[in-house]
């Protein structure tokens, strides 16, 4: 568990990671009714009802201005650029 | 015109005759809004000035508006969705304060069809449960009784159409998340095909699973509005570009001769359907019989195994839909964060504190199920039991022109009863999560009370792109069985 919860980016608290383990548990549980389902030859591929020809043409168009684009950064932005912890040198 | 006769053609009508003025329409609604917040807690914002604005442009300025199908129609827009100028947080802390640069597609054609936002409504955090009580806001009431859930995710859309804060909510469906709280709450609700009604603006969920559709209170609201939302977006790749059916061509709705299929070997075997909702659905049956319909016993075999396929395809989308909160683009970073343990502790620290706990559930659980070693034997397995089902699908339209079933197998359960058992929660999802794994559109019409006066949802679903067939004998329906003209006592 601490080892999905690490991959999942996420700082668990001790107690979390024990109500989570069993929740997990009996949900995965349940699930494994699907093990009894054959579906050899089955294709992994869910076929939207989508045709697949919805591309737009790829022609330069305006899009969000650097102002907008850092505007709703929860540590201002400098310059236009986002703020992060230090990561060089650390 | 008396209020209960304020649905969208009606006061669209009457606006455009200038038997009432559209400022006078949304100021009702929002004195309304505002009178049940305490009670209800239905709105994350109401947006009183903006709305006025609107509906006084729309006075003011009638001539060149007048000929918009949603003119002067107040909405409300679930909090997944981003309108410029308003808060748009999916009802979680990570994305607190955050104003979107930009309106989604279907908030832009609302605005250009007429219609006046009059707030923003609330949901389970980024759409995830089944109650609107996983919301940072704290949980929405349902009208009908305050000591029960409105259904989820979309029980805010759903609340305002019942206690009649607004004629209209917008709501979005990943697994029953517009259908469900429909049900829940006595009103209409449709979750369109996937690709007839574009994502764009969208706080994404389970991409391959959501859609976005109209609650209303009856079937031809629903049908207006659905045919302002239909279009091929650029900005939304999955949407097509299959013309729109022109739906009004479609109503007033016929039953008669279509053929109606009911898979009677899961609603006999263990999906837990209560006396009163298995009554009230066998009800709904005779009277679309009376109508003209046939129903038809079908079988799909695989829909015993729709609700653990989707509760692992969804949270494997969710968890990588939702790596974006981070706490350094937009929303919330964990306070007092020195940086001094790097950016990774950052991340960390801000996802655990800034999502809720069903949100971090899921992302644990689809984490886990797209993890090294148990890919095959989750993720992939539950892809291949959706091909299952939809061939399923696929075989019973060879035979049917819809599909019936209830819409949930019992009312709305009490606030607090299910908040801490997971599982029970995601059982009740039993009947609509497979329209979400097939991408089939689907309906919630209401259809009967239960003896203590609560909901009860009666379900169709049809082939890829005919929602004019669900809309059609959905009208049919409700002139039979105008439920919706009910209200919660109180009102």
């Amino acid at each position: 568990m601490a080892k999905i919860a690490t991959l999942a980016h996420l700082d668990l608290t001790p107690e979390e990671i024990d109500r989570f383990t069993g929740q997990l548990a009996q949900i995965l549980e349940y699930a494994e009714c699907l093990q009894e389902v054959d579906t050899s030859g089955i294709s992994d591929t869910w076929r939207s009802p989508t045709d697949r020809a919805s591309l737009r043409p790829d022609e330069p168009r305006a899009t969000l201005t650097n102002e907008q684009a850092v505007g709703n950064a929860p540590v201002p932005a400098v310059r236009g650029l986002f703020r992060v912890p230090k990561v060089i040198g650390s | 015109m008396t209020d209960q006769d304020w649905t969208v053609t009606n006061l669209r009508r009457a606006i455009a005759q200038r038997d009432i003025a559209a400022k006078t329409v949304c100021e009702t609604f929002l004195d309304r809004a505002e009178a049940a917040q305490d009670q209800l807690n239905v709105f994350t914002v109401i947006l009183r000035e903006e709305a006025l604005a609107q509906a006084t442009e729309i006075d003011e300025h009638l001539d060149e508006w007048r000929d918009r199908p949603l003119l002067g129609v107040p909405v409300t827009i679930k909090d997944v969705l981003c309108t410029q100028g308003a808060a748009t947080t999916g009802a979680s802390r990570i994305l607190a304060g955050f104003d979107p640069p930009y309106d989604a597609t279907v908030v832009t054609r609302l605005r250009e069809a007429g219609a006046v936002i009059i707030g923003k409504t609330n949901c389970d955090e980024f759409a995830m449960g089944s109650s609107t009580e996983h919301s940072a806001y704290g949980a929405t009431r349902n009208p009908w009784n305050v000591e029960r859930v409105p259904g989820g995710s979309s029980g805010g859309a759903a609340a305002a159409v019942a206690a009649r804060l607004a004629p209209v909510s917008i709501g979005s469906d990943t697994g029953g998340s517009i259908r469900q709280p429909a049900a829940f709450c006595g009103i209409v609700g449709l979750k369109p095909t996937y690709g007839r009604v574009s994502r764009y603006g969208l706080l994404a969920f389970a991409s391959s699973l959501d859609q976005i559709g109209p609650m209303t209170l009856t079937v031809a609201d629903a049908a207006a509005v659905f045919q302002c939302l239909a279009c091929q977006d650029p900005q939304d790749a999955t949407t097509v570009s299959r013309p729109v059916d022109d739906i009004a061509t479609a109503l007033p709705g016929n039953a008669d001769g279509t053929r109606i299929g009911v898979p009677r070997s899961i609603l006999d075997g263990q999906s837990g359907v209560d006396d009163e909702a298995r009554q009230a659905f066998e009800t709904s049956l005779s009277t679309l019989e009376q109508l003209g319909a046939k129903v038809i016993d079908i079988e799909l075999p695989h829909l015993q195994y729709a609700i653990p396929a989707y509760y692992l395809v969804a949270p494997a989308e969710a968890s990588s839909n939702l790596a974006r909160y981070d706490g350094v683009r937009y929303g919330f970073r964990a306070p007092n964060d020195t940086g001094d343990d790097g950016l990774d502790a950052m991340y960390n620290r801000t996802r655990d504190l800034g999502f809720g706990s069903e949100v971090k559930r899921r992302i644990m659980l689809g984490t886990y199920a797209l993890s090294a070693g148990y890919y095959d034997a989750y993720y992939r397995k539950a892809q291949q039991i959706r091909s299952l089902i939809a061939a399923d699908y696929e075989q019973a339209f060879a035979q049917v022109d819809v599909v019936a079933m209830p819409t949930t197998p019992a009312p709305a359960f009490r606030v607090g009863e299910k908040v801490d058992d997971p599982l029970t929660m995601y059982l009740g999802d039993i009947f609509t999560v497979s329209a979400n794994l097939t991408g089939l559109p689907a309906i919630n019409l209401p259809g009967g009370l239960t003896r203590d006066r609560l909901p009860l949802g009666f379900q169709l679903m049809a082939r890829p792109f005919d929602e004019a067939t669900l809309l059609s004998v959905g009208d049919a329906y409700e002139r039979e069985a105008p439920w919706w003209r009910e209200r919660p006592s109180g009102l």
